[in-house]
């Protein structure tokens, strides 16, 4: 693929964070697991898209955000908007489009939002994320907020010509944003090394932006490179983009049946579950005592999801425009 | 006694806007150095600085999408696209994100982004620079439209859009930014969804909006020598639009006559039409006609452009055909 090799960031050494970043993955991998049987309940309407395999990149990025700081996300945004801090009940509801929901259940999975928590959407158009979270970041640079703005994207958006006029206006007015990209090789059902001819590197050299290359598998290397990146953006370094490799465990959607994926790299990606990469840095015990309270944080969000109530008709016909303007 | 230009007064409200809220900010193509290509936003930077007015480079969906994340993140930004035909490549941004966010995101936050550009002909600037493409956002959930005839409403409606919480389209109008009315003694900010009765009369309504309102009001001078009285209603505002002031009208006059510069297939006075064909149907004394450009791409040479829009011999046509 002509990727550039990935930067060694020194571990993320203090357990209590380690520990942390372990709870945040497992909280995302248990959730889109739950997600498989809700859709086959007929539960959830639509489709989902999940990170399972992923979820280290949003681990470890959103750990070093502060509530201030604001992400666009993807169609694949499970992970994204629960590191940013959604309540989980809040999110099972939405994903079953309750009323209760995190969106009032008119948003759905794909473009579940916290606006509060500064989770400015997942986003059912690729690259479509990207402007906005540059927007953002002209509002934390105008309104002197410390406070950095991060898009994420895939490498299938790569070859959206969006990317390109953000990364060139992001550098023409040093704006705080974290160009984060998770390239787990796919762009929908074709590999996009038979879309796309330049690497990431290249792009951003071309636009004078500076460009990590990361173990996306890797929480600890991902939280490390994270930190040090957010922090030269917030005192005024300009944009940057943390580039993380990682791999795709499930298909496009849930349920994709995957035809034509090699078996051999489906087994690279178990080998590289960024969860047992993690576990090994932390006790036995530890791993269990997050795994019960994982497990119990979202039988009690499912159980609440499943109860709240359906949307109103009135209220949705009624939300097109705020209620007090002309 | 001063004029007031209509390029003079959409800078007016912006400046107004700027001066009294700090979080209104303003970008787009040549907006800052140059002034705008119609000069409406000359002198904004000197006077608000280069953090809230800035010159960007030719990235319509960036821009457009950007304003989108600002207004998520508290500012009130305002964005020129120079001409309406570069809205294309803005279009998810408008349509997709903008418009959707209120009830997709269950009412968690407000989009309050004004997009200023303009539309239309007579300046032989042919098919991708002339373009009246306002109902393609008129038919979006989500999204307001608004269309200043004369300067006042200009100055009232960019005033309107920018205070509103949601996504307002505000479609100037290439021809008129040169025309001129003596300064009105207050410029009020209008309500947007209001029309305004600009000439009355008994024999027919005419609902019009943006530059076509002067071929209406040409028509309708030259009918009056006539003895016709043709009543005139400026919509003002596309979406919402007045429905109540076009009904309270028919319901005098009992014949409608639609004009707009844009395609009249599918435009705005195919919604009009149909409205009042189901809401005004007991007090049609006539069918409702429609005077619009006919389907096909904007000319560029003079004598066919002249044919292509709307013209007082055209509304006069229609007009005829409606009290036959």
């Amino acid at each position: 693929m002509g990727k550039t090799a990935p930067t060694i960031a020194k571990p993320v050494s203090n357990d209590v964070r380690l520990r942390r970043l372990y709870r945040t993955m497992l909280t995302i991998r248990r959730t889109e697991e739950a997600l498989v049987g809700l859709l086959a309940e007929g539960l959830i309407p639509g489709f989902i898209h999940l990170s399972i395999g992923q979820e280290a990149i949003a681990a470890g990025v959103m750990d070093v955000l502060t509530p201030a700081d604001t992400i666009t996300s993807t169609h694949r945004g499970h992970g994204h908007a629960i590191a940013k801090g959604i309540r989980l009940d809040k999110f099972f509801a939405e994903l079953l489009a309750k009323d209760a929901g995190a969106c009032r259940g008119r948003g759905g999975s794909m473009h579940v939002a916290d606006i509060a928590q500064g989770m400015l959407g997942a986003n059912g158009i690729v690259a479509a994320g990207i402007p906005i979270a540059l927007g953002s970041a002209l509002a934390h640079q105008t309104l002197e907020r410390d406070a950095v703005a991060v898009a994420f994207f895939g490498d299938g958006a790569m070859a959206e010509g969006l990317l390109h006029e953000c990364l060139n206006l992001a550098k023409l007015w040093n704006l705080p944003v974290l160009f984060v990209c998770e390239d787990n090789g796919w762009g929908e059902f074709l590999p996009t090394a038979q879309q796309i001819v330049f690497t990431l590197d290249r792009l951003a050299a071309a636009h004078g932006i500076p460009h990590v290359p990361i173990d996306g598998n890797d929480v600890a290397s991902v939280a490390q490179a994270a930190g040090e990146i957010v922090a030269n953006i917030r005192s005024g370094g300009g944009p940057a983009i943390l580039d993380c490799h990682t791999m795709r465990v499930g298909g496009h959607y849930e349920g994709d049946p995957q035809r034509g994926r090699d078996p051999g790299d489906l087994a690279k990606a178990a080998a590289r579950d960024p969860l047992t990469i993690a576990a090994k840095d932390l006790s036995n015990a530890a791993v269990a005592k997050i795994e019960t309270e994982v497990t119990a944080d979202i039988a009690a969000a499912i159980a609440f999801a499943r109860l709240a109530g359906e949307p109103g008709w009135d209220d949705a016909v009624a939300s097109v425009y705020a209620a007090d303007a002309a | 006694m001063g004029e007031l230009r209509y390029n003079h007064a959409v800078n007016r409200a912006m400046a107004d806007a700027m001066a009294a809220d700090p979080t209104v900010v303003l970008f787009g193509e040549d907006v800052a150095g140059a002034g705008g290509v119609y000069g409406a936003t000359r002198g904004l930077r000197d006077r608000y600085g280069g953090k809230r007015v800035r010159d960007t480079p030719i990235s319509e969906a960036a821009i457009v999408g950007m304003a989108v994340g600002a207004a998520l993140s508290g500012l009130k930004p305002i964005v020129e696209i120079s001409f309406i035909d570069f809205m294309t490549f803005a279009m998810d941004a408008v349509v997709n994100q903008a418009a959707k966010m209120r009830t997709m995101f269950g009412g968690q936050c407000s989009v309050p982004m004004v997009l200023r550009t303009q539309h239309g002909g007579g300046a032989g600037s042919g098919p991708q620079h002339s373009q009246c493409l306002e109902a393609w956002f008129a038919h979006v959930p989500g999204l307001k439209v608004v269309c200043p005839g004369d300067p006042a409403s200009a100055y009232g409606l960019l005033r309107a859009a920018i205070d509103d919480p949601d996504p307002v389209i505000v479609v100037e109008h290439k021809a008129l930014y040169a025309t001129r009315v003596p300064e009105p003694n207050s410029l009020p900010i209008l309500s947007i969804g209001k029309a305004a009765i600009l000439r009355p009369g008994r024999d027919l309504t005419i609902v019009s909006y943006g530059a076509a309102l002067r071929a209406a009001a040409e028509a309708a001078g030259r009918l009056a020598a006539e003895g016709i009285e043709t009543e005139i209603l400026d919509l003002r505002s596309l979406q919402p639009w007045d429905e109540g002031a076009v009904l309270a009208s028919l319901a005098r006059t009992h014949r409608l006559l639609i004009v707009h510069e844009a395609v009249e297939a599918f435009g705005i006075g195919a919604e009009i039409a149909a409205r009042m064909a189901d809401v005004g149907f007991d007090e049609l004394d006539a069918p409702i006609l429609r005077v619009g450009a006919p389907f096909m791409p904007s000319p560029v040479a003079k004598a066919l452009e002249r044919r292509y829009l709307p013209n007082p011999e055209s509304v006069i046509a229609a007009v005829r055909r409606l009290l036959a």
